[in-house]
C-alpha cells in the first residue's frame, strides 16, 4: 500500500514583486505575499507604508505597475481575465463600511447576487438573509444603513461580500472608523468566518485580535514587507527596530 | 372719463376680456406643451450627457464641456433666433415652436448636465469601489448604485433650473407661436386693448404658481434627508 499522498493545495493568494506607482510616489516596493487556503494574515504598518493599497491590488481596485497576481488560479494583471468574474472570489470590506443608502440591509446584500450571479429576485433574497443571519442581523433585513449603528453596517458590509461565497476576504482596517464598543460585534464576526475556514487577509491594528487568531503577523514598512512570523513572535519578539517602535507605539493606545 | 376709468378700460376691459379668452386659454395649453417638450428633451439629454462624461473618454468630455459651456453662454432669445431666422438660409426651416422646442432644450440641457455631473460626482467614491469589489461592471455601479444617490441629491436644483427654463417659453412668441404670451400679443394688436395681457399675466400666474410652491416644497423635503 502507498501512503496516501498528501493534496499539495496551491495557495490562494500568490502575489509576487507587487509594485505600485502614483505618479513620482512608489509607495509598493517589491511585495511578495502568498496566503494559504484558511489561513488569517495580518497586516500591520505605520500610516502610508501601503498597506491599503496593497490589499487593493489583489482585487485590482488599483492596478499595480508590476508584479504578478493570481487568486484562487486565476491571472488578474492578465488582459484576458474578465476582471468581475474574478472578484467574485475576493471578498472586500472596508473602513468606512460603504453601504448603498438607498437600499435596505437585504437590498445591499442581494444586489450582487442579482446582478452579478444572475439570481433571481426570491433566490438572491434566500441567500442575502442566510448571509444576514451569519452575522447575526436577520432581524434588521429591512432596515437602512442610516437606521443602523456603524457595528451593524460594517456586518452588512460583511454579509454582503461573504454573501457571494469568495475564496478569500480582504479586510481594510474594518473596526478603526467605530466607537470602541461597537469594535466587539465585528471582531466576532470576523472570528465566526474565520473558523468557518475563510481564507483572509486583514489590515487592521487590533492586536489583541491578531494574537488570538493570526496565523502570520506581517509588518509593513515604506512599501516594504519588513518582517513577518506568527503573532508570538512579531509581537513578542520583534527582529528590525521599526517593528519594536511600531509595536510599542500601538501597544501604548 | 376719469384716469381710474381709463385705467380699468385698458386693462381690465370686459368686452375684450371675454372676446380673447378662448385665444389666450389655447395659448395656456400650447405653452403648457411647449414646456413639457422641453423639460423632457432637456433633462433627458443633460443625462444622458452626464451618463457619457463619467465614461470619462477625453475628446468626448472637451466636446461636452465644450457645448454646455456654450449653451449656457448664449441668451436663448439668440439661440431661438438663430434657429428660426438664421437656418432657413442654410435650407433648413424650423416651425417656431419647434425652434423655440429644441433652443431651450439645449439650454436646460446644458444646466442639467452640469447638475447631475456634480451630483454624480458627489456621491462617494467608496460607493464605486465598494460595488466594483463585488463584481459589478462600470454601468451596473453607475444606474443602480451611483445614479440613484446622485438624482436624489440633485432634485432641488434641479426643479429650480427647470421652473426657470419653462418661464422661457414666453420667448416663443418672438417666433410666431401663439403660447400665453403670443396669444396676448395678438390680442393686443387686434383689439387696440392691453387686456389680452392682463389675461395672459393671470394665466402665467395659474400656471406658474403651483410650480413655484411645488418647488418650495421639494426644496424642503429634500434638504435636511441624509
Ligand atoms: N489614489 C492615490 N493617488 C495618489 N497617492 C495615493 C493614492 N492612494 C494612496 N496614495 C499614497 O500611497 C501611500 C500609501 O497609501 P496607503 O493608503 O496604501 O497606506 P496605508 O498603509 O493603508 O496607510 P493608512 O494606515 O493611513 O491607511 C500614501 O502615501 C498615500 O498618500
Ligand atoms: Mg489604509
Amino acid at each position: 500500500m502507498t501512503a496516501a499522498t498528501p493534496i499539495v493545495q496551491a495557495p490562494i493568494v500568490q502575489a509576487r514583486g507587487i509594485h505600485k506607482h502614483f505618479g513620482a510616489l512608489h509607495v509598493l516596493k517589491g511585495v511578495d505575499l502568498v496566503v494559504a487556503e484558511r489561513e488569517l494574515v495580518f497586516v500591520i504598518g505605520p500610516s502610508g507604508s501601503g498597506k491599503s493599497t496593497l490589499l487593493r491590488c489583489l482585487n485590482r481596485l488599483e492596478d499595480p505597475s508590476g508584479g504578478s497576481i493570481t487568486v484562487d488560479g486565476i491571472d488578474m494583471l492578465d488582459r484576458g481575465t474578465d476582471i468581475n468574474k474574478a472578484r467574485q472570489r475576493i471578498g472586500m470590506v472596508f473602513q468606512s463600511f460603504n453601504l448603498y443608502p438607498h437600499m435596505t440591509a437585504l437590498g445591499n446584500v442581494a444586489l450582487a447576487l442579482r446582478k452579478v450571479l444572475g439570481l433571481d429576485r426570491p433566490a438572491a433574497e434566500a441567500r442575502a438573509r442566510a448571509a444576514l443571519e451569519r452575522v447575526h442581523l436577520a432581524d434588521r433585513a429591512g432596515h437602512y444603513p442610516g437606521q443602523l449603528s456603524g457595528g451593524q453596517q460594517q456586518r452588512v458590509a460583511i454579509a454582503r461580500a461573504i454573501a457571494l461565497e469568495p475564496r478569500v476576504m480582504l479586510f481594510d482596517e474594518p473596526t478603526s472608523a467605530l466607537d470602541p464598543e461597537l469594535v466587539g460585534g465585528v471582531l466576532a464576526a470576523m472570528r465566526e468566518l474565520r473558523e468557518s475556514g475563510m481564507t483572509m487577509v486583514v489590515v487592521s491594528h487590533e492586536m489583541g485580535f491578531a494574537k488570538a487568531a493570526a496565523d502570520r503577523v506581517i509588518f509593513m514598512d515604506d512599501g516594504r514587507i519588513l518582517e513577518q512570523g506568527p503573532p508570538a513572535a512579531i509581537f513578542g519578539n520583534p527582529q528590525h527596530e521599526r517593528t519594536r517602535a511600531f509595536i510599542g507605539q500601538i501597544e501604548r493606545h | 372719463m376719469t384716469n381710474w376709468d381709463r385705467f380699468l378700460d385698458s386693462f381690465f376691459n370686459l368686452r375684450v376680456a371675454a372676446e380673447y379668452l378662448p385665444k389666450i386659454i389655447e395659448g395656456f395649453w400650447l405653452t403648457i406643451l411647449l414646456a413639457g417638450c422641453i423639460i423632457l428633451a432637456g433633462i433627458a439629454a443633460g443625462l444622458a450627457l452626464a451618463v457619457v462624461r463619467s465614461f470619462a473618454i477625453r475628446p468626448l468630455n472637451w466636446l461636452i464641456i465644450f457645448l454646455v459651456d456654450l449653451f449656457r453662454a448664449l441668451p436663448p432669445l439668440v439661440i431661438i433666433a438663430l434657429l428660426y431666422f438664421g437656418l432657413p438660409a442654410a435650407g433648413l426651416s424650423l416651425s417656431g415652436f419647434a425652434a423655440a422646442w429644441l433652443s431651450l432644450s439645449l439650454v436646460l440641457m446644458a444646466f442639467t448636465e452640469e447638475i447631475f455631473w456634480a451630483g454624480i460626482t458627489a456621491v462617494p467614491k467608496g460607493q464605486w469601489e465598494a460595488a466594483r469589489s463585488t463584481g459589478l461592471r462600470f454601468f451596473q455601479t453607475l444606474t443602480l448604485v451611483v445614479l440613484p444617490q446622485a438624482l436624489r441629491m440633485t432634485i432641488p436644483p434641479l426643479t429650480n433650473r427647470t421652473i426657470a427654463i419653462t418661464k422661457g417659453t414666453a420667448l416663443a412668441s418672438v417666433v410666431a407661436v401663439p403660447d400665453i404670451l403670443g396669444a396676448a400679443q395678438a390680442g393686443v394688436s387686434f383689439s387696440f386693448n392691453p387686456t389680452p395681457l392682463t389675461l395672459g399675466a393671470i394665466a402665467y400666474v395659474v400656471l406658474f404658481f403651483p410650480v413655484v410652491i411645488l418647488g418650495r416644497w421639494v426644496e424642503t423635503r429634500f434638504a435636511w434627508k441624509r
